[in-house]
């Protein structure tokens, strides 16, 4: 067998399907932030704590209603879309207007205060979520074990991305976000409500938050600063990949997992900072991010 | 008779002044106030603190106590501008708790720069009371090297003998992995390994399928608070300990077992100063604390928070003045006496000494409900818990 720096492959296979479940991550979340990003021009920096409201969402359904894991995945996202969707109504539209830095102290502001608020009512050591029969236990692949709760988690986000990039792309809904995206006033003219597209979009991008919080809640401490680690990651990877494309941040959060997790074996110290460096490369070299058009 | 009454209303009135001469006292408890270990110490620690001022009855006596609080965030930049501002500008005269042996290891030497008393009840890292060792500094709860004595030598009795450490990569993390790698070797032990993870972490899947892969028959986990609650919850989901590897967790509190549920961290074998069942007067402590505290009992960093603030109260009484060289001697020439630790003393190194004991997590059916979560395993004399003075490399022992 060969050896690669002394890692054997059994262990760099191990690694690699790790860092891919981590993308998968990263995937779900910065292509919220791309869709959000894209048709709003928000930095939507609420986007961590939306997340970790997804999984706070799970553990009250479970703890208060009794309802499981397999519904939460179906009635979390869309109930955290909809708070996304009052922040949007209420708040965020008043800012359009403005610069990108409004926005971006306004969500950041409301991180803070829903973290905060989370904070004093549930502490920040976290909550136990069991996961549901289905996810425990795991397979042995003969070069790692690998739990099922991490194998759906790279099964559904796969799916989920395919499916936001297909509407996206090859649909009719999709092709009225992109024109409203290049020229919102023509595609007003149409006759088409730019308004409650962009209200929609945003509240899909945050249900999309809430999504990959829910497939955190049973593998990860459902703790309120759960989101707060993790936002500044996805940020670099949708920077990276090209603020407000899809594809692009799709790709480069799977990849950059990768990345992360061979990182993890030849040097772990590194780990947190690997990214942050890539991002600095790509950004000296292709200031547009890997896949965006430079403006 | 006239001088006779001058007299005495000159003595009077020197008595009234004597009363009158109060020693004001202010307690800075520095900590973590939103981070991962805010539910360890946190809040709770500036709590403990008012409860040992308010139990000792302070103002009756004479000294009256103000507590200040600030969020250090774990980093070490900030905690020491914190701990400066207090003592340049905001007569401090002490600092209390500190968790995060980074930010602790630098109140340390701003303490001792300035000469006041720092009452660390949250830092585990043993360089405290060894090289970094300072006469103005009492390290009251635990440190790493009883951690890695209570734990790592429980372990290898039980046969334990091949280590594998995943250790969070900062000051604490690293004494926590030399201090039980020299015990595993004492013992007769080997450690095949160690990956050291970014900190805070969040995702350990990584480092444990590195562990998995070293074969070694302990996996130690040598962090705390929010990194341990995640590393624990996902050896879980990845079978370690049902592949046949023993899981340790370093240092655990019960908010950390409390987070986790007894489904996930029953049978870990854990080392502790302190548990709030232990016997009638932590019970009615603890019973207090948790009213005032969100529902949470107390975890062995409040509670040493509590006893050492009691102790220093207790001296500054003793001494009548709050010169920190006289209260420091005072400190360790008293033994120590609180209903958490029972009777103790403070050694030359700054070391308070009181058992230890080594806990194992209750199985879901033995537990009677939330907080019923350890059973006493074994009780480690203080002269056994902790490093013995001459080892330690301070240079205050001579």
């Amino acid at each position: 067998m060969f050896e690669l720096l002394g890692i054997p492959p059994q262990v760099l296979f191990g690694q690699l399907l790790l860092g891919l479940i981590n993308g998968s991550f990263y995937a779900v979340l910065s292509l919220g932030l791309a869709v959000i990003f894209g048709l709003l021009n928000i930095i939507n920096f609420t986007h961590g704590a939306q997340y970790m409201l997804g999984a706070f969402g799970a553990w009250m359904l479970l703890n208060y209603l009794g309802v499981g894991y397999w519904w939460a995945v179906f009635i979390v996202p869309p109930i955290v879309g909809v708070t996304g969707i009052v922040l949007e109504r209420v708040l965020i539209r008043r800012l359009y207007h403005l610069d990108h830095l409004y926005g971006l102290l306004l969500t950041f502001g409301l991180a803070l205060i829903i973290v905060g608020f989370f904070r004093q009512f549930f502490g920040v050591s976290g909550l136990p979520y069991p996961p549901p029969p289905l996810l425990t236990g795991g397979h042995n692949l003969g070069f790692m074990y690998l739990p099922n709760s991490r194998a759906w988690v790279i099964v559904a986000s796969l799916i989920v991305c395919l499916a936001t990039w297909f509407i996206i792309e090859k649909t009719r809904l999709g092709a009225y976000l992109r024109a409203a995206t290049e020229n919102p006033v023509m595609v007003g003219a149409f006759g088409i409500n730019v308004p409650l597209l962009v209200t929609l979009t945003y509240g899909f991008g945050v249900a999309l938050a809430g999504f990959a919080g829910v497939l955190a809640a049973p593998i990860y401490a459902v703790n309120p600063n759960m989101g707060a680690d993790l936002i500044i990651v996805v940020f670099a990877v949708v920077v990276i990949g090209g603020m407000g494309s899809i594809l692009g941040s799709i790709l480069t959060g799977f990849g950059l997992g990768l990345i992360e997790g061979l990182t993890r074996v030849f040097y772990p110290e590194g780990s947190a900072v690997v990214i942050f460096v890539i991002m600095a490369l790509v950004l000296l070299v292709k200031p547009a991010g890997l896949f965006g058009r430079s403006v | 008779m006239k001088k006779m009454g001058f007299i005495l209303a000159s003595l009077t009135s020197l008595l009234m002044a004597g009363a009158a001469h109060a020693t004001d006292v202010k307690i800075g408890v520095l900590n973590d106030r939103s981070g991962i270990y805010a539910d360890i110490a946190g809040e709770g620690s500036v709590i403990a603190a008012q409860m040992a001022a308010e139990d000792f009855k302070a103002a009756d006596k004479g000294i009256n106590v103000s507590i200040v609080s600030a969020d250090h965030q774990n980093k070490p930049d900030v905690g020491s501008n914190i701990a400066r501002q207090w003592y340049d500008t905001e007569n401090v005269d002490v600092i209390a708790d500190v968790p995060t042996s980074s930010v602790a290891l630098a109140v340390n030497e701003i303490t001792k720069e300035k000469n006041k008393i720092f009452l660390a009840s949250g830092p585990a890292s043993s360089d405290l009371t060894g090289k970094a060792c300072s006469p103005n500094t009492v390290h009251w709860t635990y440190d790493t090297w009883a951690l890695a004595n209570g734990t790592g030598s429980a372990m290898v009795a039980q046969g334990g003998d091949s280590w594998f450490f995943v250790t969070a990569d900062y000051a604490f993390g690293h004494a926590l992995e030399r201090d039980t790698s020299a015990v595993v070797e004492a013992s007769g032990g080997k450690v095949l390994g160690a990956v050291r993870h970014p900190f805070p972490g969040q995702d350990f899947s990584s480092f444990l399928l590195q562990a998995q892969g070293s074969g070694a028959k302990v996996v130690g986990l040598a962090n705390a608070g929010g990194d341990t609650i995640n590393a624990v919850k996902q050896a879980s989901e990845f079978g370690i300990t049902q592949g046949g590897q023993a899981l340790a967790a370093l240092l655990m509190f019960i908010n950390d077992v409390h987070a986790l549920g007894l489904d996930v961290a029953q049978g870990l074998v854990l080392t502790g100063a302190f548990y709030w069942d232990k016997n009638d007067q932590t019970r009615e402590f603890s019973a207090r604390f948790q009213e005032r505290n969100a529902g949470q009992k107390p975890s062995m960093i409040e509670a040493g928070v509590y006893a050492s603030v009691l102790h220093y109260l207790k001296a500054v009484e003793a001494v009548g003045d709050k010169d920190a060289a006289k209260v420091m001697a005072k400190m360790k020439e008293m033994p120590t006496e609180d209903p958490l630790f029972g009777k103790g003393t403070i050694r030359a190194d700054g070391r308070k000494m009181h058992d230890m004991y080594l806990f194992r997590v209750k199985k879901p059916d033995q537990s009677k409900g939330p907080w019923d979560y350890f059973e006493t395993v074994a009780t480690i004399p203080a002269d056994k818990a902790f490093r013995p003075l001459a080892e330690g490399g301070c240079p205050l022992v001579k």
